[in-house]
Parts: C-alpha cells; sequence; structure tokens
C-alpha cells in the first residue's frame, strides 16, 4: 500500500524526474541522497533526468503483484540513461517479444498503479521504444 | 576473541505445514538442537525471521520464541536481514561468544509463510527490494532475478538448459534429504517446460515458499571440547573458522554490473582471509539458490569458477555431489524449501552434518572444510561462515 504521504512526498521524482548531482564529485542520484557514496560529500545541486536511454537489460512479468494483476504480462527493464543513471521501469506500446537489449527507448509519463479499490491511482515513468 | 564450535543442530521436515503453528515450529528445531549439543540450558538466543509481521501477523519474536524454550527470561534476539536473516543471526550468536558475553547461545531461523495466499506471499518477499524504485514499477522478485539472468546469458553465452541443470541437480540431491520439502528429481526438459513466471525464468528455475525453521547451538570451542554429554561426545568439533558479512547497493540497477553479487565477493574475500584458506581447500558449499541464476552468480562470486563461467558448472558435474566442489548437498533452496528466516541456519546444520560425516547418502567423503553463503534481496546483504572440523583430541583438550 502507498499511502497519501509518501506518494505526495515522491512527486518531485515521479513527475519532474529531479535527481541530485554531487557538487565535488559529479556523480548524480536517482532518487538524491543526503550523501554521496563517491566522495562522501553533502552537497547537491538539482538536475533533471535525461529522457533517452537504452535497454540494459528486461524480464516479462507473467505473475503480477497486487496492484497489477490486470495488465500481465508485462515488461519491466533496466534502462541506461545518457547521463548514465540507471532505473528501473515498465517498456510499453510494445509486444513484449519484441524487446531485446540495447534498444534505445524515452521516458513517457504515464499512469503507473492503482492501490486497491479505493487506492491512490500513481502515475510515474514508463519507457516507450523509439527507432532502432 | 574465543574460537568459536557449533555443537548441536535441530531442524523440523519443512513444506507446507497447515497444522503446525510458527512458534511451534521453531520451538521443535530449538529443542532438537539443544537435546543435539546436550547441554541443559543457552545463554541466549537470537531468532532470525524475515517478516513475522507479514506473514503471521507477530513480531517482537526475540521475546515470544525466547518464552517458548522455556529456559527463563533469557535475551532474546530478532534479526532481520531479508532472506539471510537466519545466517544473520548465527552471526551475531558467533559473535556473542567470540565476546565473551555469553558461553553458550542458539541461533535459529524460522519463517512460516503458508498462513497467507500467494499474492501476500509474493508482496512481502518484494519488501526485501526497494519498495519506491524497485516494486513501484511492478517487478517482482523473480523478475529482478530474470533480469540478471538475462545480462547473463546476454553477456556470457550461459544458455536455458544450463539454468535448468541447475535444478536438476538440486533436485537430485534433495532427493537425499528426508527433510527436503520436495524430494522428487527433475529432468532439465521439465524444467524448460515449466510455466513462465518472469521471462527467462520458468516455475522450476524458483525456490518454493516453505514453512520451516532450523535452530543450532555454538559454544567457546574450549568448552566444546570439554563437553560431554548428548551424542556429540565421539563426534568431530565444528569450528567455525571465519564469520563475515558485507553489504551491496538496495536496488539492482543501481549497481555498475548487474550480474556481480559483490557483497557475496566482499564477504568471500573477508573469510578466506579470516580462516586463511582459499576457494581450493573447501571440500563442499552451501549457497542461496533461491533462483536457478543465483547458483551460477554465487559460485563465480565465491571464486568456485571464474567470472561468468558458473553457467557451465552444474551440467559438467563440477558441483554435483562427487564433483570437484558439491554445491548444495541438501537441495538448496530450490528443492530442501526456503522458509526466508531459517534458511541461513538449516545452511550451516548442512555444513554441521557433512563435517561431522552424518550426511548419509550425500555425504561428501573426507569433508574438512566448507562454506555458507546465505543472501538477502538481490544479493543486496549477504553473510558467509566457513566451518572446519577438528578432530577430537586434537590440541590436546581430550580426556
Amino acid at each position: 500500500m502507498i499511502g497519501s504521504p509518501r506518494y505526495w512526498r515522491e512527486i518531485p521524482q515521479r513527475y519532474r524526474y529531479e535527481a541530485a548531482e554531487c557538487t565535488k564529485c559529479g556523480k548524480i542520484f536517482f532518487p538524491p541522497r543526503l550523501v554521496c557514496s563517491g566522495c562522501r560529500g553533502g552537497e547537491f545541486k538539482k538536475v533533471t533526468l535525461p529522457l533517452d536511454g537504452t535497454i540494459e537489460t528486461f524480464t516479462v512479468i507473467r505473475v503480477a503483484p497486487s496492484g497489477f494483476g490486470d495488465e500481465a504480462p508485462y515488461a519491466v527493464g533496466i534502462v541506461k540513461l545518457t547521463n548514465g543513471v540507471k532505473v528501473t521501469a515498465q517498456i510499453v506500446d510494445c509486444a513484449p517479444g519484441e524487446i531485446a537489449i540495447g534498444d534505445p527507448v524515452r521516458l513517457e509519463f504515464r499512469r503507473v498503479r492503482q492501490d486497491g479499490e479505493s487506492g491512490v491511482i500513481c502515475y510515474g515513468y514508463k519507457f516507450v521504444r523509439t527507432a532502432r | 576473541m574465543r574460537d568459536v564450535a557449533v555443537i548441536g543442530v535441530g531442524m523440523n521436515r519443512w513444506g507446507e505445514l497447515w497444522e503446525k503453528s510458527h512458534r511451534d515450529i521453531w520451538t521443535e528445531a530449538a529443542l532438537e538442537a539443544v537435546a543435539d549439543a546436550g547441554v541443559d540450558r543457552v545463554d541466549a538466543m537470537y531468532v532470525g525471521c524475515m517478516s513475522g509481521g507479514l506473514f503471521v501477523g507477530q513480531e517482537h519474536l526475540g521475546a515470544m520464541l525466547a518464552e517458548q524454550l522455556g529456559m527463563g527470561p533469557i535475551p532474546g534476539t530478532r534479526v532481520e536481514s531479508a532472506c539471510a536473516s537466519g545466517g544473520l543471526a548465527f552471526r551475531q550468536a558467533v559473535l556473542a561468544v567470540a565476546a565473551g558475553e555469553h558461553d553458550v547461545v542458539l541461533a535459529s531461523g524460522v519463517e512460516k509463510m503458508t498462513d497467507v495466499d500467494g499474492g501476500a506471499a509474493t508482496y512481502a518477499l518484494s519488501t526485501a527490494a526497494d519498495q519506491e524504485y524497485e516494486c513501484y514499477h511492478g517487478i517482482t522478485f523473480p523478475g529482478l532475478y530474470a533480469m540478471m539472468a538475462r545480462v547473463h546469458m546476454h553477456r556470457y553465452g550461459t544458455t536455458r538448459k544450463e539454468l535448468a541443470e541447475v535444478a536438476v541437480k538440486n533436485h537430485a540431491h534433495g532427493s537425499m534429504n528426508p527433510l527436503a520439502q520436495f524430494q522428487g528429481k527433475v529432468t532439465a526438459e521439465q524444467v524448460m517446460e515449466s510455466v513462465l513466471v518472469a521471462d527467462p525464468l520458468r516455475i522450476l528455475d524458483c525456490s518454493p515458499i516453505t514453512d520451516g525453521a532450523a535452530a543450532v547451538v555454538v559454544a567457546s570451542l574450549d568448552a566444546a571440547k570439554r563437553m560431554k554429554g548428548g551424542a556429540g561426545a565421539a563426534r568431530p568439533l565444528v569450528r567455525v573458522a571465519a564469520s563475515a558479512h558485507a553489504t551491496d547497493s538496495m536496488a539492482l540497477h543501481d549497481r555498475d554490473d548487474l550480474c556481480w553479487l559483490g557483497a557475496t565477493a566482499k564477504a568471500a574475500e573477508i573469510a578466506y582471509k579470516k580462516a586463511g584458506i582459499g576457494p581450493e581447500k573447501l571440500s563442499f558449499v552451501e549457497v542461496h539458490d533461491c533462483f536457478t541464476i543465483a547458483e551460477i552468480m554465487v559460485i563465480e562470486a565465491l571464486g568456485l569458477v571464474e567470472r561468468g563461467k558458473g553457467g557451465g558448472a552444474a551440467a559438467s558435474g563440477l558441483t554435483a555431489l562427487g564433483g570437484k566442489i558439491p554445491v548444495n548437498t541438501s537441495g538448496g533452496l530450490k528443492s530442501k524449501g526456503h522458509p526466508v528466516g531459517a534458511t541461513g541456519v538449516a545452511q550451516i546444520r548442512e555444513a554441521v552434518l557433512q563435517l561431522r560425516g552424518e550426511a548419509a547418502d550425500r555425504q561428501v567423503k573426507g569433508a574438512r572444510y566448507g562454506l555458507t553463503q546465505n543472501m538477502g534481496g538481490t544479493g543486496a546483504s549477504t553473510v558467509v561462515h566457513i566451518f572446519e572440523r577438528i578432530e577430537r583430541g586434537q590440541g590436546g583438550m581430550e580426556r
């Protein structure tokens, strides 16, 4: 279950793809952190994730967790964005069988899940394939 | 720090134990370990349990289970590190004895997973991954390991059949373990034709949902040498040669290499150094094969095979009983079952049986050193232990 406070708190990442770049060593964190794991620096500037990336790996979920039951089978992958940050998200608008490692994808804003019958409708990013 | 020995082990038959409660499953294993050790009390107890709250609605397990032991107001501590909870509970018991705080300590693990339906169990297990940036997008544990498998296959040419061979081997081993949940053998064809869970992983690539517990008793090696009670008098001693623990990024996507288990490699490096041996000295290992691909990645991280070469190990017989380095003689998580909090302790029980020469049909001949590797999540936490057989009379302590 995702409560309203948590969903509201994560809006900068879900809606605006806000990440944090360490002002000392340049490492980028998504979501933002308080300490840089690269240099242990504590100062960051806000940056926005690039929209383009490539598929590093993926799977097709056949047995879905609650909140996703009606959608299976669906593809989920790890995408490496052009700034090197990797994120996990669904890969949509294509048949799962068409997906391959290395495919270029673009991040889009979509409905992700619904928590229960009267729960919060959760939005966020998904990936769609761009021309190979 | 004092040397520590494992002096007793206990475990019940694992499976879907609908007729038994969480507390009774645990107490059976704990009492068996205490009896096996031949002691009449323990000074403290540790229990590994991943999610009493989500599986049976019960937390505060340190106190609750200490009471069930009937040994008075001893300190009872619950340890949580997802599927590595059991291994980490054992490590806490070892540290408590090594430090001299306690002399005889029970280390145990338990999980009762079949009181809830499959969906709730899947959810409880998924809490070991990053809830905000992995699970939010509908990924599951089979899905995360499937993504690791796909990288391994893409980069190293590991085949679908090589994954299946891990299941074939571990079910063959488990057919010799009377406490295993599944004691039937499977063929590679059956694995490859079983239902897809998360491509490329199928149901027979996955460890099952299990109820079960396991327990061991540890004491200082010096005290163990003096003990004459129980069935232990004629047995070799089992020394804890090394205990190590390491962590890695919680989310799989935050790792530089998506099919390399950094925490396992780190914990193994520390453990080998502490024990003063390398992987070539090991007689057998028990590893965390929550999925077939996991065993392949773990044996690479432990240095048993070259990086990227884990795929062929099961098919070639290298890791089978009778092979150069038998892996998961107990049947592993795959066949023995995977009551998550208990798994790490059951691995240690298997290591002790092997080193005592009590593993019956699945005995590794002349076993001297054994290693156990227990991990949580996609490997974000890993606990590695190395055990050594010491003959009674060695060191002049036997009378």
